[in-house]
């Protein structure tokens, strides 16, 4: 029984993993295709795609017609138990800071796996180096080249769809590695004409979902050459994902597995290997060492008996979650108060979200329009990727943001109408059906991801006072935007109107301070633990290997020195592939 | 121009694009606790915490309204959206069941609407009773219209009347909201979709990037 129901861990493991996210998920998934016995600890609930996702439940299967609630920000269908409140994990935010971070928590196995919009961008080789660039930040300490593979190999393991456009900075994959991309949607190709004017390039999307079925016979020899059992597994595993049907909603999960989520694509094959375990329900509070400085395992409480408990392995790999792996650093105080593997200080330290911004518009000219179902793959078919990389001089602000854009006739949701009460004002009866016809279907609205800068004033650290209802002391925020952030969501606004007016609307641009959206609210939380190949500026060397306990591995997005403009799941899960790699091989050669 | 719904109060926290990552749609939440803890675990799943979708969803909450409340709002509903030809009456699809569902969870945001609804429901009733010495639901349509007539544009509502207009405003948005989410409405609509498709996604039909001189950038 590889999800162990029991509650009874073996006594000893190769390696602990803590959490079953993206970074978790890979690191479980290459470790245990390669006989290392793995004990995989995830907070939340065990959760079953295939079983559990609400494919095609229409909203009135819904209370409250599916509607977005303070307990489920992003619908009822969403699926993420979590959000930015957790029933009894509180956290809080230190005062003086600017804005309330707002953190996103995901408790349930695949972790916001399950959720993510699919979004899957390759960081460029400029933003490997934005200190050499700009001067700003800090310089990872790999390059493009030294991660390319990785994204290739990721990308052939989850299936992306997308094209190469050879844009700088976004860079292509390695030919015939990519799916075929979408056809785009009217909105969507409306964009792409108003994006000619302005040289804004309206391209295809590149987001985790299967357009067709995966090469399930050749891959797996590709990806793992010397692993007969690793390419029998992956090959079974690959062959029962089914291509996308182009229906129902990405963030609802996918029973057909057709898009990447850590419980569909990563934990299966993991558990096929025999040599995974799992135990859910169990909140991970410290790391524990022994008296020299080595980590020997984790202390959780195992949350369905509110017991402490003890496990053990010879190396400890933390995936919790950018914030979540700090706080478990700095909660683990045996032996030094500044928590564990921050000899630097730097954790907690350089936490970054996504700089967002959005607007929207009613456009006239997709009034009307025949019966289409525009329902796609579940999300984006086109972004727009950052087109001034090497404006940044005179546009005032050092880095980049890409925009993600829709609309058109999606599944109907109570928010579509609200646009009738300016609209069509003092219409009831049959009119206003005609109303709602005209109307719905006829917005278009766009979303800036822009790169902020880590700053002093972006952190977290340990609440003094408060703990959460495992006794566990949670985490305290503090935040401040640079300028950097403001000008570049003024330029969002000021972009995205320009766009809506080419297409035939009328939209309300916002100034960049007030258009700029919470922090955390985008959930791209990382930084709060970076690798650097410096011991004493940062947390990790290259290999998410902590400079200070040579056991332990930090494999999400706390490694992250900066934050591109790109969502970073896709660069968690190559540098979990990679580091779990090292890791292997430093076991081989004894260093481990 | 109209004000948009993603740039009304309202509507400002409310997510745009629901096709965006977990990014775009946002909610309308107050900030998170400060200092102090959130709530305790409930003891069960909780629906909106954790719903059981592979079991038919409960509605948490116990519903407020009276059978008198449920039945004007029951007739009003069906005055702003009646049957017609090609889509089915407010009621047929349950809106009034969904508006008592709406006011009666216990959010803030309903909370504030439960306000405005149940006393407009009672203003709207009294407004019946004085012109007719009836209530409501018990008026034939044309004696409800006169009364819509003057409540249904708050911009031009008389002074006696802001009352109602403000309540027939949120009223006609929750009628909108609880009947095109209805999936026995969405042909009429023109929503398509949320049926699976085999081979590649076939994008816009040639008469439609025809109409739209879309043939440059396809």
């Amino acid at each position: 029984m590889p999800i162990l129901t029991e509650r009874k861990t073996q006594p000893q493991y190769d390696v602990i993993v803590v959490g079953s996210g993206a970074g978790g998920g890979m690191a479980a998934l290459i470790l245990a295709l390669n006989g290392v016995k793995v004990l995989m600890i995830e907070a939340g609930r065990n959760y079953e795609p295939q079983k559990e996702t609400p494919m095609f439940n229409t909203p009135e299967m819904a209370p409250l017609r599916g509607a977005p609630t303070p307990d489920r920000p992003f619908g009822f269908y969403d699926s993420n138990i979590g959000g930015w409140q957790v029933p009894g994990e509180p956290y809080t935010n230190k005062a003086g800071t600017q804005g309330n971070f707002w953190w996103w928590r995901a408790r349930m196995l695949g972790g916001r796996t399950n959720h993510w919009g699919r979004i899957a961008l390759r960081f460029g080789e400029f933003d490997f180096k934005p200190k050499s660039r700009d001067g700003l930040g800090v310089d990872w300490p790999v390059s493009y080249t030294d991660i390319a593979p990785w994204y290739d190999r990721v990308e052939q393991l989850i299936g992306v769809y997308g094209d190469n456009d050879g844009i700088a900075n976004a860079p292509n994959s390695s030919p015939g590695v990519l799916m075929p991309p979408p056809k785009p949607r009217v909105g969507e190709l409306l964009a792409k004409k108003a994006g000619e004017k302005f040289g804004v390039p309206v391209v295809a999307a590149h987001r985790a979902v299967l357009s067709q079925p995966l090469d399930w016979k050749n891959l797996p020899k590709t990806l793992f050459p010397n692993n007969p059992k690793a390419q029998e597994i992956l090959g079974k595993d690959m062959m029962s994902r089914a291509a996308c049907f182009w229906a129902t909603h990405c963030v609802r999960g996918c029973s057909i597995r057709a898009n990447f989520q850590s419980t569909t694509v990563l934990i299966p094959p993991a558990l096929a290997t025999g040599n995974l375990d799992i135990i859910t329900d169990a909140m991970v509070r410290e790391v524990i060492v022994d008296g020299s400085g080595k980590a020997t395992g984790v202390h959780y409480i195992d949350k369905t008996t509110h017991r402490d408990a003890v496990a053990k392995a010879r190396v400890v790999i933390l995936a919790a979650s950018a914030c979540e792996t700090s706080r478990i650093l700095l909660n683990s105080k045996s032996r030094d108060a500044a928590g564990l593997a921050n000899s630097s200080g730097q954790v907690g330290k350089n936490l970054m979200d996504s700089v967002g911004t959005r607007l929207g518009a009613h456009i006239p000219a997709m009034e009307d329009l025949p019966l289409m179902n525009e329902d796609g793959a579940g999300g984006l078919h086109v972004y727009s990727p950052w087109w001034l990389v090497n404006d940044h001089a005179k546009l005032g602000f050092a880095r980049g943001y890409h925009i993600e854009m829709g609309g058109g006739r999606q599944m109907p949701e109570m928010k579509h109408f609200s646009i009738l009460d300016s609209t069509s004002p003092g219409v009831y009866g049959r009119k206003l059906k005609d109303e709602a016809r005209r109307y719905y279907g006829a917005q278009f609205g766009f979303a800036g991801r822009g790169e902020m800068i880590p700053n002093k004033d972006c952190y977290c650290e340990l609440d003094p006072a408060v703990v959460d209802q495992w006794g566990i002391p949670v985490l305290r925020f503090h935040w401040k935007w640079s300028d950097h952030e403001i000008k570049q969501a003024e330029h969002m606004q000021q972009t995205f109107a320009a766009m809506l007016e080419a297409m035939g609307g009328k939209p309300k641009p916002q100034s960049g301070a007030d258009a700029i959206q919470r922090p955390g609210e985008i959930i791209h939380e990382v930084g709060t633990a970076r690798m650097g190949d410096k011991a004493a500026e940062s947390v990790t060397n290259q290999y998410c290997q902590a400079w200070d306990v040579k056991n332990l591995f930090l494999m999400d997005g706390a490694v992250l020195p900066s934050n591109p403009d790109k969502n970073p799941t896709l660069t968690i899960l190559a540098l979990a592939w990679r580091s779990s790699e090292w890791l292997m091989e430093e076991m081989k050669r004894g260093n481990i | 121009m109209a004000e948009l719904s993603f740039l009304s109060r309202r509507e400002a926290l409310k997510g745009l694009l629901s096709g965006a990552a977990g990014a775009a749609a946002v909610p309308a939440i107050a900030a998170p606790n400060e200092t102090e803890q959130a709530p305790a675990l409930r003891a069960a799943r909780f629906v909106f915490h954790d719903p059981d979708f592979t079991q038919p969803v409960k509605f948490p909450w116990e519903k407020l309204f009276s059978a008198e409340e449920l039945a004007t709002t029951k007739a009003l509903a069906d005055l702003i959206l009646p049957k017609d030809d090609s889509s089915p009456a407010a009621s047929e699809v349950g809106v009034h069941d969904f508006i008592n569902e709406w006011v009666s969870a216990d959010y803030p945001e309903h909370h504030e609407d439960r306000e405005i609804i149940r006393g407009g429901l009672g203003w709207l009733n009294t407004e019946s009773f004085k012109r007719f010495t009836q209530r409501f639901e018990e008026l034939g349509v044309e004696r409800q219209s006169q009364i819509a007539d003057d409540i249904c544009d708050p911009a031009k509502a008389r002074e006696e009347f802001k009352v109602g207009a403000a309540f027939f405003k949120r009223f006609r948005q929750l009628c909108l909201g609880g009947y095109y989410t209805h999936s026995a409405t969405w042909k009429s609509l023109g929503y398509i979709g949320n049926i699976s498709v085999g081979g590649p996604y076939p994008g816009v039909p040639k008469e439609v990037i025809e109409k739209l001189g879309l043939q440059d950038v396809v």
